[in-house]
């Protein structure tokens, strides 16, 4: 009973909170409301016994994703009244394209609810150990290369984003740590033994 | 009861959602990429919920790599927006001619 009662109430959530990302007028409003949806949508997979994978999409989506978005929007100093300008105009095929996804997944589940293709689970839930452990039990034995292969793409996002934003910015004098490193005493120093009553020689 | 039809009709509500936003904000690539984001929560909850209601593991780990994939990208979306904007000044992305021909 309380868990249909939670699923309906994190279902409404997520889905309200989504048409309010796409509809808000001011996308500090819409990465808000992002964050409400997926909360939600972490509420909807801790039902479903994903204990990890919800904590993971609250980790990485709000922790890291969104405070990404957030960064971004607010840094950007953008008309964002003027980017709004063509909303009349693109809703009607918008809203023609989305209700033929719908009727197409509608019917997607009406036939596989009917039968059909026979699926054999390959991994089984095991249900005397939790959720973190069946899941680290099969992605570090069957999926240990793809789970690097995750690693390498993160990697390259990384670097590439590093690589993208860069830049060496004329108006400012960094630090060159390497000509620092390199710099020898005797090019710095040099000894000098002034006899008395007379001064140095610059 | 809960079916694993309650949760497909949830994931596809928001599928489409994200496929309206697109639509909806042609111009804005930051709510563009939101949008992404949405349909990736809807891949995902389906996963899971497949996975939970099929017994199979195998799901929740396709979760996880969607998500890392979805990280990466928001990621290197977000620096393109950002040197593009230091380009030219604005984000309107349906004057975007630059890489033509």
């Amino acid at each position: 009973m309380v868990q249909a009662f939670a699923f309906y109430l994190f279902a409404i959530v997520v889905i309200a909170s989504g048409v309010m990302t796409i509809a808000a007028r001011n996308p500090v409003h819409s990465v808000l409301w992002l964050i409400l949806a997926f909360f939600n949508g972490a509420g909807l997979m801790l039902l479903l016994g994903a204990e990890f994978i919800a904590m993971l999409l609250v980790i990485v989506y709000v922790g890291a994703v969104a405070v990404l978005f957030l960064f971004v929007v607010m840094m950007l100093d953008v008309d964002f009244a003027e980017l709004r300008a063509g909303f009349a105009r693109y809703w009607p095929i918008g809203a023609l394209l989305a209700l033929v996804l719908l009727a197409e997944m509608v019917f997607a589940v009406v036939a596989w609810s009917a039968g059909g293709i026979s699926v054999s689970p390959r991994a089984p839930v095991a249900h005397d150990m939790p959720n973190i452990q069946a899941l680290g039990a099969v992605l570090f034995t069957r999926y240990l290369y793809i789970f690097e292969a995750a690693g390498l793409v993160l990697l390259v996002a990384m670097i590439g984003a590093i690589v993208l934003t860069h830049r060496t910015r004329r108006d400012v004098r960094p630090q060159n740590v390497s000509k620092q490193v390199r710099r020898r005493p005797e090019d710095a120093v040099r000894m000098t033994r002034p006899p008395v009553g007379q001064g140095v020689e610059l | 009861m809960i079916g694993l039809g309650h949760y497909l009709a949830v994931a596809a509500v928001l599928f489409v959602l994200g496929v309206f936003g697109i639509f909806l904000n042609r111009k804005n690539v930051i709510v563009i990429l939101m949008a992404i984001e949405l349909i990736l929560l809807a891949v995902n909850i389906n996963l899971v919920a497949f996975s939970a209601y099929l017994g199979d593991m195998v799901g929740q780990v396709f979760a996880m790599f969607v998500l890392t994939v979805a990280a990466g990208e928001a990621a290197i979306g977000l620096a393109i927006l950002v040197i593009y904007f230091r380009d030219r000044g604005t984000i309107a992305v349906d004057d975007i001619h630059q890489m033509k021909g």
